[in-house]
C-alpha cells in the first residue's frame, strides 16, 4: 500500500535533486531551467498527494495552474537564453556574473 | 461636507493651467506663455475675494471645504485658511507672477515644461498652506518637491545634479520623520484632521518625540543651522525663477509648519526645548551673518542672508515661553509671532526681488561672481536704483518691509531675555555690512570691465516686475497694519494653544 | 495747531523728492529744482508759522497720531507728531538750512549729470530729518534716524564712480549701524518696561523706572534706565560722531561740499544731540548714563580737536572742528544743560555752515586745491571770503559778543558748575579744547589767507594730480584709505585726499569760476595761467557767505537770554532740581552784554588768545618753529596724523578679524564640518558600507539560490523551534 508518506518522500527526493542541481551545476543555464522545472514538479507532486489524501479535487486544479505557469516560464526562460547566447556567445553559468557587486 | 470653493480653485487652477501649457508643448510656446501668465494672474485675482472676504476678527478657519478623500484612513480633502495661512497663500500667488514674467524670453530649453513646473508648484504650495488635513498637507508638501527637483535639475547650473540630490534628500529625509509623527497621531486620534491632532492629549515624552520629528522636517525647510547647507547650493544652481520661489515661498513652509504643527500640537515639548530653538536661531542670525560676509557668489550671499533672516522667524516663534516666564504675563508673546509672520512675508518679497535682480545681471553677463561686476550703476541706472532699494530693505531699513519683522522680534525678544535682543540686534550691523559691501562691489564704482560697459538697462518687463515688488516692499513697510490685523486673532489663538499644557492629568 | 499744516511740512519735501527722483527725466533740470525748492520753501514757511504759533501765540503742545502703523499684541504703534517748542525750533533750523542748500545747489551742481538725483536726495533728507524731529514715538524716531542715515549714505556716495566715495559711504552707514544697534536695544528696553513706544508713556514712566533693574545674568543686573539711556546714547554716538564712532565723519567729506556743510555739519549730525535733549526726562534720572555722555563728549571735544591741528586738508580741518564742537554739545548734555546744547547746536549750525561754504569758496578760488600747504596770502585775492571766514572763525573760537561765545561759554561754565562724577575731567577737556580750537582755527586762517603765497610753487604738483578725468580719481583716491602709517603717512595722506577732492570739485562748480566759458565736458581743463592767480568767488558763493555771517555775529547775543536762561523750551526739556546747572548760572546772568564783558576776564578767553598767539607764532611768524616742534614731539605727531589709529584698527583689526571669522566659519564650519563631515560624510560612509557589502553579491545564480535556501532554513528553524 502506498501511503502519503511514500509520496511525500518521493517529492522530497525530487526537490532535493533539483536544489542540488541548482547549487552544483556551474556549466549550463539550461540545466538550471530544468532544475527549476523539477522544483515545481516536486511541489506539484505534493499537491496531488494531498489532494488524494484529503479527497479535495482543488489541489489537482492548482497543479494545472502551476503547470501552465511553469510552461510559460520555461518558454520565456528559453527565449531569454537564446538572446543571451546571441549576445554573449555563451550560456555558461560561470560567465554570467554581470550582477556581481 | 462643504463642496469645492475658492481655495480649490486657487489650488487646482494653476495646476490645470500648468497641464495645459505642458500639453501645448514647446512648439506652441507663444500660446503657452500667455496661458501661463493668464493662469497665474487669474490665481492672483482670485486671491482678492479671499482677502476681502476674510474675517480678521476670528481665529476660525475660513473658506472651508471638506470632502471625503480616503475613507479607509479617515482622510479628507479638507481646505481652509486662517490668519496665519492666508497671507502666505497671497504671497504664493503674488510671487509666481513675476517668476512667470521673468522667464518670458530667457528660458529657451523646454520652456513649456518650465512654465508648467512653476504653475503646478504654485497650486501645490497653496495646497500646503490651505490644507487642514494632515495627510493632505503631507501630500502637497511632498508633491511640491517634484517640480522643484526638476526645475533645479533641468534648468540649473553646472553643478545642478549635486545640488538637486542634496536638496531632495535633505528635505525628503526630514519629511519622512514628520510622516511617522503624523501616523502615530493618526493612530491615537483616529483621523488626520490637524484640529484633532491639536486637541490630542499627549504626554511630555510623546510630545518630545513628535516635536523632534517635526523639527527635522521644518528645520530643514526653514532652513535652520546646522541643516542649512543645501540652501546655498540649491540657490546657486537653480535658475532665477527657482531661486525666487525657493527663497520666497518654500522656506516659509518651514516657518508655517512650526506655527501650525509644532507649537499647537506639542506645546509642552516646545516649552521644554525652546532653548534649543532660540540657540539655533541666534546661531543662524550671527554665524550665518559672518559667513554671508565673505561670499564671492552673489546668489550664495543672498542665500546665506536668507538663512540669517529666517533665523528671526524661528526666534520670534519660540521666544514666547521665555517671555511668559520672565515677565509673568502673555503680553509680548504674540508680538514675537507677529514679527515672525511679518518677517516671512517681507522676506518673501525682498529675497525674491534680490534673486530677480541677480537674475537680471546673470541673463546679461552669465556670471554670478561678484568679482565679474563693478560699476553696474553706470550702465544700468534704473536697475541700480531697484537693487539699492532692495538691498537696503534687506538690511532692515525702516520704511521698507524688512524693518517691521526684525523690529517686532527684537523688541519682543528683549522681554524674554536681554541678551537675546542684543544678539538679534547684531543683525543690524552684519546685515548692513554684507549687503552694502555687495552693493559697493557690484553696483557702485567705476565700470569694471567690458562686459559691464556693454550692459543694457532694464527692459519694460523687468522694470515692471521689480517696480511692483518695490511698491509692495515699501507699502508693507509704511503701513503694515492691515497685514497684522488679518493675523491678529489667529496668532492670539495660537499663543493660547502654545502656552496651555496638553499633558493628560 | 492745524494738523494738516503739520502733515504738509514733512510731506511736501517727500512729494517733491519723488517727483524729482522718479520723474526726473520728465520734469527736467529746471522742473526738478523748481519743485523741490517750492516744496522746501513752503514747508519752511509753515515751520516758521508753527514756531510763531507755539512761541509767540502760546499754542499748546501738539501731540497726536497721524495713522496707526501697526497694532501688535495690544501695543499700538502709530506714526504721529509731537510739536512743542523744541521741535518747532528744530523744524525751522532744518527747513531753513535745507532751503539754503537747495538754492545753493542750483549753482553748485549746475553741470553735474546727477542734477535731478541730487535734488531728490536733499529733499528726501529734509523729509527724513523732519520725521525725526517731529516724531512722537520711538518707532518713527528710529525711522527718521535710519532714513537720514540712508540719505547721507546716498549723498556721500553721490559720485559713485570714485572708490574713495563709495568706501566712505559704506563706512558711514555701517558705523552708524553700530550706533543703531545700541539704539534699538534701548528702544526694546523701553517697550519692555512701558509696553508702549510713545514718548509720552515713556516719559511718564521714567520716575518709576529708577527702581527697576534688568537682569543680565543670575548674579548681575543693571538699572533699567542705564540700559535705556546708554543704548539710546550709543545711537547718538553713531549719528553725532562721538568717539569711538566718529570715524565716518571725516571720510564723509567725500560727498559734494554743500552736503558736507549742511548734512554733515549743521543738521544730521546734530540729530543725536537733539535726541538726547528730547529724551531729557529719561536721561535726567540716570546719573550713570549722563556721566557716560559727559566722558564721551569731553573726550571727543578735546581729542578730536587736536586732530584738526595736524591736518592739511582745509575741508577736513573744518570736519574735525565739527567733531570737536559736537563734543561740546554732548558735554552740555552730560551736565544736564540741555538747552545750552541745543543753543550751541543752533549757533554752530550757522557759523559752521559759514566756515564750510567759505572753505568751498577757497577751494573754488584755488582751482580745486584743498591742501593748505599750497595756499597762503589769499586774503589779498579773496577779500570777501577772507572776511566772512574770519567772522566764522572768531565765532567758533568764542570771541565775546559773537554767537559762538555765548553758546560755548555757557557750556564751559555749566561744566564748571556741575558736580557730576567726571565733571572735572570734562572741565579740563573743554577748557583745553578752547585753546586747541583757537589753535587749529587760526592755523587754518593763517595758512590759508595770510603769510607767504605758496600756491605758485605748488601748481606743478597740483596739476599732475589733476590729470585724471572727473569721476576717476585715479590711484590717489584709493590710497586715501590705505592705512596711513607713521610720519610717512602725513604727506601721502594729505595729497591723496587732495586728488580725490580735486576730482570732486572739478565736477561741479567749475562753471562758476570759468565764467568765460570754454571748459570742456570734463570741466577741469585748467590752463596754466588760470591756476596761478586765485580770485574771489562769484556772487552765488559770496552772497550766502554774507548771509550766514550775519547770524554768526548776532544770533547768540540776541537769543541767549531766552533760549538758555529763559524758559524758551518750556516743558519740552526736563531737568531735575539737583541737576539744574543752568538755573545756578542764571542767578549770575545779567543780560547778554554783561555776560560778554565778563567773558573778557574769564579763563577761556585768555586760552583762546593763547591759542591764537601760538598759531601766529608757529604758522605765520616762525614756521621753522613748527617743524622743530613737530620733530621734537615726533611720537605725538605720529599718533595725531594717524588719527589715534582708529581707522587703522578698524580696517585692519576689526574688519580683518570679521572677515577672518566669516571665512573660517564658512570654510571650517559650513564647508568642512557640516557639508564635508556630516552631509557628504554620510554619503561617503554609505558608499564605504556598500563597497564592503558588495562582495556578498557574487553574481552567480547558484550562490543566490544557496543563500535563499539557507535563509529559508533559518526562518523555518526559527519558526519551528522558537
Amino acid at each position: 500500500m502506498i501511503t502519503l508518506g511514500h509520496l511525500l518522500a518521493l517529492s522530497a527526493v525530487l526537490f532535493a535533486i533539483a536544489v542540488a542541481g541548482v547549487f552544483l551545476n556551474r556549466k549550463n543555464v539550461i540545466l538550471l531551467l530544468m532544475c527549476v522545472e523539477l522544483l515545481l514538479l516536486a511541489a506539484n507532486f505534493n499537491f496531488v498527494a494531498f489532494s488524494r489524501y484529503l479527497g479535495d479535487i482543488s489541489g489537482q486544479v492548482f497543479v494545472f495552474f502551476v503547470l501552465t505557469v511553469a510552461a510559460a516560464e520555461s518558454a520565456i526562460g528559453l527565449a531569454i537564453l537564446v538572446v543571451l547566447f546571441r549576445e554573449r556567445r555563451s550560456i555558461n553559468v560561470e560567465d554570467l556574473n554581470t550582477l556581481k557587486g | 461636507m462643504q463642496g469645492f470653493g475658492l481655495l480649490s480653485a486657487l489650488v487646482w487652477l494653476p495646476i490645470a493651467a500648468g497641464v495645459i501649457v505642458l500639453l501645448l508643448g514647446d512648439r506652441r510656446i507663444v500660446t503657452g506663455r500667455w496661458v501661463a501668465l493668464i493662469g497665474s494672474l487669474i490665481t492672483l485675482v482670485l486671491c482678492l475675494p479671499l482677502m476681502t472676504g476674510f474675517q480678521g476678527g476670528t481665529a476660525e478657519f475660513q473658506f472651508v471645504e471638506k470632502l471625503r478623500w480616503i475613507p479607509g484612513f479617515e482622510a479628507y480633502y479638507h481646505l481652509g485658511v486662517d490668519g496665519i495661512s492666508a497671507p502666505l497663500v497671497l504671497l504664493t500667488a503674488f510671487m509666481t507672477v513675476p517668476v512667470i514674467i521673468a522667464a518670458w524670453s530667457v528660458i529657451e530649453t523646454r520652456p513649456s515644461q518650465y512654465y508648467a513646473a512653476f504653475l503646478i508648484m504654485e497650486g501645490l504650495m497653496i495646497g500646503v498652506f490651505s490644507a487642514m488635513d494632515a495627510l493632505l498637507f503631507y501630500f502637497f508638501w511632498e508633491a511640491m518637491l517634484i517640480p522643484m527637483f526638476l526645475i533645479i535639475g533641468i534648468w540649473g547650473g553646472p553643478r545642478r545634479v549635486y545640488a538637486t540630490i542634496k536638496f531632495f534628500l535633505y528635505t525628503f529625509l526630514g519629511s519622512v520623520f514628520m510622516l511617522v509623527a503624523l501616523i502615530y497621531m493618526y493612530l491615537k486620534a483616529g483621523d488626520y484632521s490637524i484640529a484633532s491632532f491639536q486637541a490630542l492629549p499627549l504626554t511630555l515624552n510623546e510630545q518630545r518625540w513628535i516635536f523632534i520629528a517635526f523639527l527635522l522636517a521644518f528645520a530643514v525647510k526653514v532652513p535652520m543651522w546646522p541643516v542649512h547647507t543645501w540652501l546655498p547650493d540649491a540657490h546657486v544652481e537653480a535658475p532665477t525663477g527657482g531661486s525666487v520661489i525657493l527663497a520666497a515661498i518654500m522656506l516659509k513652509m518651514g516657518g508655517y509648519g512650526f506655527l501650525r504643527f509644532s507649537l499647537p500640537i506639542a506645546p509642552d515639548a516646545s516649552r521644554d526645548l525652546d532653548m534649543l530653538m532660540i540657540f539655533l536661531s541666534l546661531v543662524a542670525v550671527i554665524y550665518i551673518g559672518f559667513v554671508a560676509l565673505v561670499q564671492t557668489d552673489m546668489k550664495k550671499l543672498i542665500a546665506y542672508s536668507s538663512i540669517a533672516h529666517m533665523g528671526f522667524v524661528t526666534l520670534g516663534a519660540f521666544i514666547m515661553f521665555d517671555i511668559v516666564q520672565n515677565t509673568g504675563s502673555l503680553k509680548g508673546a504674540a508680538m514675537g509671532v507677529d514679527g515672525a509672520m511679518v518677517q516671512m512675508v517681507s522676506h518673501g518679497l525682498i529675497s525674491g526681488a534680490l534673486f530677480l535682480c541677480v537674475g537680471v545681471l546673470y541673463d546679461r553677463l552669465h556670471s554670478r561672481e561678484i568679482a565679474a561686476y563693478g560699476g553696474v550703476i553706470n550702465t544700468m541706472p534704473k536697475f541700480a536704483a531697484f537693487a539699492v532699494l532692495f538691498a537696503l530693505a534687506n538690511t532692515g531699513l525702516p520704511g521698507t518691509s524688512g524693518f517691521v519683522g526684525e523690529f517686532l522680534v527684537i523688541i519682543a525678544s528683549f522681554k524674554a531675555n536681554f541678551w537675546y535682543s542684543v544678539l538679534a540686534a547684531v543683525t543690524l550691523i552684519l546685515g548692513a555690512a554684507y549687503t552694502l559691501w555687495l552693493v559697493k562691489r557690484v553696483i557702485f564704482g567705476p565700470v569694471a570691465n567690458d562686459g559691464v560697459a556693454r550692459l543694457q538697462d532694464l527692459n519694460i518687463r523687468e522694470f515692471l516686475i521689480l517696480g511692483v515688488l518695490a511698491l509692495a516692499v515699501l507699502l508693507l513697510g509704511v503701513w503694515p497694519a492691515p497685514l497684522l490685523e488679518m493675523m491678529q486673532a489667529s496668532i492670539h489663538h495660537l499663543v493660547d494653544q502654545a502656552v496651555a499644557s496638553k499633558v493628560p492629568l | 495747531m492745524n494738523p494738516n499744516v503739520l502733515l504738509a511740512i514733512p510731506l511736501l519735501p517727500l512729494i517733491a523728492a519723488i517727483i524729482a527722483g522718479v520723474f526726473g527725466r520728465q520734469v527736467g533740470r529746471a522742473g526738478a529744482h523748481t519743485v523741490t525748492i517750492a516744496g522746501v520753501a513752503i514747508s519752511c514757511a509753515l515751520s516758521l508759522y508753527v514756531l510763531k504759533q507755539i512761541y509767540f501765540d502760546g499754542a499748546p503742545t501738539f501731540d497726536a497720531p497721524v495713522y496707526t502703523w501697526l497694532v501688535s499684541d495690544g501695543i499700538n504703534i502709530q506714526v504721529g507728531f509731537l510739536v512743542d517748542r523744541l521741535t518747532a525750533l528744530m523744524m525751522v533750523v532744518v527747513t531753513f538750512v535745507s532751503l539754503c542748500v537747495h538754492v545753493y545747489t542750483i549753482g553748485y551742481m549746475h553741470d553735474d549729470p546727477g542734477y535731478q538725483r541730487f535734488f531728490s536726495y536733499i529733499s528726501l533728507f529734509t523729509f527724513s530729518m523732519l520725521m525725526l524731529v517731529m516724531s512722537n514715538n520711538f518707532m518713527q524716531l528710529f525711522f527718521g534716524w535710519e532714513a537720514v542715515g540712508v540719505v547721507s549714505y546716498l549723498l556721500i556716495g553721490f559720485w559713485y564712480t570714485r572708490p574713495s566715495a563709495i568706501f566712505a559711504n559704506m563706512k558711514a552707514f555701517i558705523v552708524n549701524r553700530v550706533g543703531d544697534f545700541g539704539f534699538i536695544v534701548g528702544i526694546a528696553a523701553i517697550v519692555y518696561f512701558t509696553n508702549s513706544l510713545d514718548y509720552k508713556e515713556a516719559f511718564a514712566a521714567a520716575p518709576q523706572l529708577v527702581s527697576q533693574n534688568i537682569v543680565l545674568s543670575h548674579t548681575t543686573s543693571v538699572a533699567a534706565l542705564t540700559v535705556i539711556c546708554v543704548g539710546l546714547f550709543i545711537g547718538a554716538m553713531g549719528k553725532s560722531a562721538q568717539v569711538p564712532l566718529h570715524v565716518w565723519l571725516p571720510d564723509s567729506m567725500e560727498g559734494p561740499t554743500p552736503i558736507s556743510a549742511l548734512i554733515h555739519a549743521a543738521t544730521m549730525v546734530t540729530a543725536g544731540i537733539f535726541m538726547v535733549a528730547r529724551m531729557s526726562p529719561l536721561f535726567e534720572h540716570s546719573e550713570t548714563a549722563l556721566t557716560f555722555v559727559l566722558v564721551i563728549g569731553a573726550t571727543t571735544a578735546f581729542f578730536m580737536g587736536l586732530l584738526g591741528v595736524v591736518n592739511n586738508d582745509i575741508k577736513r580741518v573744518v570736519a574735525y572742528s565739527t567733531l570737536s564742537q559736537l563734543g561740546y554739545m554732548t558735554v552740555a548734555l552730560g551736565v544736564s544743560a540741555y538747552s545750552a546744547a541745543i543753543f550751541h547746536l543752533m549757533t554752530h549750525a550757522f557759523f559752521k555752515a559759514l566756515l564750510f561754504l567759505a572753505a568751498g569758496s577757497v577751494i573754488i578760488g584755488m582751482h580745486h586745491e584743498q591742501d593748505m600747504r599750497k595756499m597762503g596770502g589769499l586774503a589779498k585775492y579773496m577779500p570777501i571770503t577772507a572776511i566772512t571766514c574770519w567772522i566764522g572763525a572768531l565765532a567758533l573760537v568764542g570771541t565775546p559778543f559773537l554767537s559762538g561765545f555765548y553758546s560755548k561759554d555757557v557750556i564751559i561754565e555749566a561744566v564748571g558748575e556741575s558736580h557730576r562724577a567726571a565733571a572735572t575731567y570734562a572741565y579740563w577737556c573743554v577748557l583745553l579744547g578752547v585753546f586747541v580750537t583757537s589753535l587749529y582755527t587760526f592755523r587754518m586762517l593763517f595758512m590759508t589767507f595770510h603769510g607767504p603765497e605758496r600756491f605758485r610753487h605748488a601748481h606743478g604738483h597740483g596739476h599732475a594730480e589733476e590729470q585724471g578725468t572727473a569721476g576717476d580719481p585715479g590711484p590717489g583716491g584709493a590710497l586715501a584709505h590705505a592705512p596711513a602709517f607713521a610720519t610717512a603717512g602725513a604727506h601721502g595722506h594729505g595729497s591723496a585726499h587732495t586728488s580725490a577732492h580735486a576730482a570732486e570739485v572739478s565736477h561741479a562748480p567749475a562753471h562758476a569760476v570759468h565764467s568765460s566759458g570754454g571748459h570742456g565736458a570734463g570741466a577741469h581743463a585748467h590752463e596754466e595761467h588760470d591756476r596761478s592767480a586765485p580770485h574771489e568767488s562769484p556772487a552765488v558763493v559770496t552772497v550766502p557767505l554774507i548771509a550766514l555771517a550775519i547770524p554768526s555775529l548776532l544770533i547768540g547775543g540776541l537769543t541767549v537770554s531766552s533760549v538758555v536762561f529763559g524758559d524758551f523750551f518750556g516743558d519740552a526739556i526736563f531737568v531735575l532740581e539737583r541737576n539744574d546747572v543752568l538755573g545756578e548760572l542764571a542767578h549770575e546772568f545779567h543780560g547778554a552784554i554783561g555776560f560778554a564783558l565778563h567773558g573778557f576776564l574769564s579763563l577761556p578767553f585768555w586760552l583762546a588768545l593763547a591759542g591764537a598767539a601760538t598759531a601766529w607764532l608757529f604758522f605765520l611768524k616762525k614756521p621753522s618753529l613748527a617743524n622743530t616742534t613737530a620733530r621734537t614731539f615726533g611720537w605725538l605727531r605720529t599718533i595725531l596724523v594717524n588719527k589715534y589709529f582708529f581707522d587703522w584698527i578698524n580696517e585692519n583689526i576689526v574688519a580683518g578679524a570679521t572677515r577672518l571669522l566669516g571665512r573660517s566659519l564658512w570654510r571650517g564650519g559650513d564647508a568642512a564640518i557640516i557639508d564635508g563631515a556630516m552631509v557628504n560624510g554620510t554619503a561617503a560612509a554609505m558608499g564605504r558600507l556598500g563597497s564592503l557589502l558588495r562582495h556578498v553579491q557574487s553574481g552567480y545564480l547558484y550562490s543566490y539560490a544557496f543563500w535563499m535556501i539557507i535563509g529559508l532554513a533559518v526562518l523555518l528553524g526559527w519558526f519551528l523551534w522558537r
